[in-house]
């Protein structure tokens, strides 16, 4: 499969496979009026299979969550036809809205028009709690 | 603006401030009389209550302000399913200062963001009870004075013992200070406190099963009751309610300068005949709850007394 190649944008690659999709909904790219291909299974050395988003611009994107997805994602921003940076994404300070609070008793179980928030409490463990109760993420 | 809805909201040095002025309050409760006239208390209790809404009440009362609210959430337009932040949005355009029991945990965090004026976390579910933990401090200054090097014994219910978490927190603080943990299997502390707290900070701890051969080690040992409103599950209640029950015969094994301490109310966690023994400090930490409420909400609505 043939893509052009992107002029100027970010490439988001390194993505586990299969989740790109995923990634287009959190970073909102169905609100973008630019060029965006999703590239699903592409070969990869390292991990045998991954997902590769590229994104016909440069500006307005909040990359931040892609931390809390995956350390190892890489985002590389293009400027005209050279890349220009290439990072991994740091863990969020915050997450909103993407998981939910597991625990039965959390006030959010209650209210469903809360937003669901977690602070990084932890770099080392990667671990989030909820704001409200504390809970840790994904428990 | 202040809101108190976990302990880590004040500092240490605001903490030992607290205690000082409710050791004032104590020693000249007329100084403080008229602090807050004028001045207004919504207690909204979602879940019953005894003390802390009356303590929260009295309080305010000996201040000289006035209180408003409701205790139960049956009175109120909760029963309609209003939320926890139009309640809140509303009450604010009423009353000076705000206390919230509530059922869920976070609670308290939802209200203090919705409020125009200083809330007061007054309970949420298991989570946090930090006006508690003031009476718990209070109490034990008063009747070892001192706050550090201290071995102190948490008995029952420590998973959703609220009470005994935000102990744990605020008590770390203080140097010298050593935690017996002691609880059934099924009732042990969470790992928020066991990893953010204790092992965070180093704070030694044993945990144990065992209450009757802790005890000579102690010099506070803070009772909770098993709480039937946090189980999902009623045979694990009855199963585990009566795990620990303080007897004489097990007190004869402290020291003579230990204090017991209760958040109340009990169920049958203390033997009543406990009660007439001057270790047992628990109806002494309940008249402390005022005080050191007192000078919580001066702190709160920034007052102080004039003369």
């Amino acid at each position: 499969m043939i893509i052009g190649n992107l002029v100027n944008g970010v490439v988001i690659d390194h993505i586990p496979a299969g989740r790109a999709m995923e990634l287009y909904r959190l970073l909102k790219l169905d609100s973008l009026q630019c060029e965006i291909a999703l590239i699903k299974n592409a070969a990869s050395e390292k991990h045998g299979r991954k997902d590769i988003l590229k994104i016909g611009q440069l500006d307005g994107i909040d990359f931040s969550i892609l931390g809390y997805i995956d350390s190892e994602i890489t985002i590389n921003y293009i400027e005209n036809g050279v890349r220009v940076r290439k990072f991994h994404p740091q863990l969020p300070d915050t997450i909103y809205d993407l998981i939910k609070c597991k625990n039965p008793r959390c006030i959010t179980t209650t209210e469903q028009e809360l937003p669901h928030v977690f602070r990084l409490t932890d770099p080392g463990t990667r671990t989030y709690r909820c704001v409200y109760c504390q809970t840790p993420a994904g428990r | 603006m202040r809101h108190l809805t976990d302990i880590p909201d004040l500092t240490a040095e605001e903490i030992d401030e607290l205690i000082s002025v409710a050791c004032d309050i104590i020693e000249r409760p007329d100084r403080y009389s008229q602090v807050c006239l004028r001045k207004k208390i919504a207690t909204l209790f979602y879940e019953p209550s005894t003390r802390t809404r009356l303590s929260f009440e009295t309080a305010m009362l000996d201040l000289g302000g006035s209180v408003i609210g409701f205790s139960s959430a049956d009175n109120s337009s909760v029963a309609k399913g209003e939320s926890v932040a139009d309640t809140i949005k509303t009450v604010s355009c009423f009353a000076d200062i705000i206390a919230i029991r509530h059922p869920k945990e976070g609670a308290a965090y939802v209200a203090a963001a919705n409020s125009s004026v200083p809330v007061i976390n007054a309970g949420d579910g298991g989570h946090s009870h930090p006006t508690q933990t003031l009476t718990d401090l209070l109490t034990i200054k008063r009747e070892m004075g001192r706050l550090g090097d201290l071995t102190i014994g948490c008995c029952g219910d420590l998973k959703f013992g609220r009470t005994v978490h935000s102990l744990i927190s605020a008590m770390s603080r203080y140097s010298g200070v050593r935690f017996v943990l002691i609880s059934p299997e099924e009732l042990t502390i969470p790992d928020y406190v066991r990893c953010d707290i204790l092992d965070k900070n180093h704070i030694p701890y044993k945990e144990t099963r065992d209450l009757e051969t802790s005890i000579p080690d102690l010099d506070i040992l803070y009772m909770t009751r098993v709480q039937r409103e946090r189980f999902f599950n009623e045979a694990d209640y009855v199963r585990l309610k009566d795990t620990y029950v303080l007897t004489p015969e097990k007190l004869a094994g402290a020291s003579d300068n230990m204090r017991v301490l209760h958040p109340l109310p009990r169920v049958n966690e203390i033997s009543v005949s406990i009660d007439s023994d001057p270790r047992a400090a628990y109806f002494r930490q309940v008249r402390n709850g005022k005080f050191i409420r007192m000078a919580l909400i001066m702190m709160l609505l920034g007052l102080t007394p004039g003369f």
